[in-house]
């Protein structure tokens, strides 16, 4: 685990929950106690009320893939040993959005509307990160 | 309440009525604002200035705006320069007052502005803007960036940079992954194809053998491009536009003063600028730029023109797919017309709407922080009717730049004022 080389996520206070529960390998999202929007990545204002009454909703992990692409040239440390990957906007059953990698997938069997759900790999002691790979038939 | 005039009573406005009075008065500012036009123009050659200093760049095109102006440039009140990342490029902080001082321009006000690969639009809407409000009459605007000299390892690290980096690089997003995302999500939605997406970048090589300030001078064919190897697939090598280096300049100053000194001003009659997502987490679209549908709306309500009027368009075409994009986002095709339309070559310079005579960002090459400046140096030759590739009769010319991951746009739009 040491050995990973690509960027770190920084952990702050609005973020903290949200890694607590990866490294718990749960997803969990801030949802907007005045306006009920969910929202990915966590920050201390609701993006579309402005409010700062938040609450944590643990979300399913399920998904299906909105679009992707496969990386084959990016000479970033840690990247460039795992060319090709695939980078991925997955839209979530709740209906929020993120961006992760699929993993455990062979790269041309990957498509827009393929089922996925959550994985977590385990970085260094603190972070967990979310990455998703194709839920089973 | 009368337009402009301040009230006995200001004082004793609530702030309802102060904000009704602070609109009405800006608003007869605006009714004010004074015709802008360009009366000088100077470029390096787009290429791989290894050897030179990016101050050098940007001091060679300002001198041969200068020059090309035909003014004493005392008459310079103020220096606006686009530019992304020189100090994290080359190491050079200050090019602003860097480049004024080197054209000898005494001790004017001299701004940098920053939209990543949009700096340059930028600076060219401020040097427009301000003359328009009378603060300056005459005003150089330069855009230039150096990045050649850096490894492209270190270039796409700082060009990714310019997305919101709390999330986006945990996963390993670069510029041509993101756009690797819009281009499958608009052959899903839109059923454009590989072919389509090509001829893109076989148009804009094709111009671009022919400019003589455009980087790369080699023609492609589609074959070419379907068949160079993938930087992000859907994407491919001939897909991006090179990491090059330029700097370009111009010189503008009030439409009555231009017509004064030179024969063939050109005329800014339209600007827009605005933000669109900072983050890629923010897009509800991969197939839309909302930061283009503002500016272009902008530009277009403020010259009193609609899209079907632009005679020849210079977009940022910084992928072959983003040239497809842009030209639906700007209102030239409706969505999903934008591949057919370059593969039947309506967009040809021969063709009824030319894009990126120059060769677009693709083969003139797009050193980030001078391409908006760029874009409009061509429609300048392009509306005087000296350009290398030079379209039939155009009246009207619409230049758009994109910064970031969407994150800014500007958008102005031309007109021959002779
Ligand atoms: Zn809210």
């Amino acid at each position: 685990m040491s050995g990973y080389q690509k960027p770190i996520p920084q952990i702050d206070e609005e973020s903290k929950p949200f890694w607590e529960a990866c490294k718990r390998h749960e997803l969990y999202m801030q949802k907007c106690r005045d306006c009920g929007t969910l929202r990915y990545y966590p920050r201390a204002l609701c993006g579309n009320c402005l409010s700062s009454d938040t609450e944590w909703v643990k979300c399913s992990g399920r998904g299906e893939i909105y679009t992707f692409t496969v990386t084959y040239q990016n000479r970033g440390a840690g990247f460039r040993d795992e060319l090709p990957y695939v980078l991925a906007y997955i839209e979530l059953e709740e209906g929020v959005r993120m961006m992760s990698n699929v993993v455990e997938c062979e790269p041309e069997k990957v498509s827009i509307g393929m089922p996925v759900e959550v994985v977590f790999e385990d970085i260094n002691d603190e972070i967990a990160l979310p990455r998703f790979k194709p839920l089973p038939e | 309440m009368k337009n402009g005039a301040i009230p006995d009573n200001i004082n004793q406005l609530n702030a309802e009525e102060r904000i009704e009075f602070l609109f009405n008065f800006l608003a007869l500012e605006v009714l004010d604002m004074r015709d802008v036009s360009i009366i000088g123009v100077g470029t390096t050659p787009f290429s791989k200035h290894k050897e030179r200093g990016i101050a050098d760049l940007s001091l060679e095109a300002g001198r041969k705006a200068i020059e090309d102006a035909g003014i004493d440039k005392s008459k310079i009140e103020a220096l606006y320069l686009g530019n992304y990342a020189a100090e994290a490029l080359v190491g050079q902080g200050s090019l602003a007052a860097i480049t004024g001082r080197n054209l000898g321009l005494g001790q004017i006000p001299c701004t940098r502005t920053e939209g990543a690969c949009a700096s340059a639009g930028i600076a060219l809407r401020e040097s427009f803007l301000t003359i328009a409000a009378g603060i300056y009459d005459v005003v150089i605007a330069v855009g230039a960036e150096q990045m050649s000299t850096c490894s492209t390892g270190v270039v796409t690290s700082v060009l990714a940079g310019a997305g919101d980096t709390t999330m986006d690089n945990i996963y390993g997003l670069t510029f041509p992954g993101f756009f690797g995302l819009v281009l499958r999500k608009h052959m899903e939605e839109f059923g454009t194809t590989r072919d389509q997406v090509s001829c893109v970048s076989v148009k804009n090589h094709h111009n671009g053998a022919t400019n003589p300030i455009a980087y790369l001078k080699d023609e492609i064919t589609v074959e070419g491009v379907n068949e160079s190897r993938f930087i992000a697939d859907p994407l491919t090598l001939y897909d991006c536009c090179p990491i090059t280096d330029g700097a370009v300049a111009m010189v503008l100053c009030p439409s009555d003063m231009a017509r004064d000194l030179c024969k063939k001003p050109v005329k800014v009659v339209g600007s827009g600028h605005a933000i669109g997502t900072t983050s890629i987490l923010q897009m509800e679209s991969f197939t839309t730029f909302p930061a283009t549908l503002k500016a272009a709306e902008m530009a277009y309500q403020m010259a009193g023109v609609k899209p079907e009027d632009i005679d020849v368009v210079e977009l940022h075409d910084c992928f072959t797919i983003a040239e497809i994009v842009d030209s639906e986002d700007l209102g030239l095709f409706e969505k999903g017309e934008g591949g057919p339309a370059v593969e039947s070559g309506r967009t040809a310079v021969d063709g009824e709407l030319p894009i990126n005579p120059s060769g677009g960002l693709i083969s003139r090459g797009h050193p980030v922080g001078a391409t908006g400046l760029a874009q409009v140096y061509e429609l300048v030759l392009q509306l005087k009717g000296e350009a290398a590739n030079q379209v039939k009769n155009p009246e009207l010319g619409l230049a758009h730049n994109l910064g970031g991951s969407g994150a800014v746009s500007t958008v102005h739009i031309l007109s021959k004022d002779f």
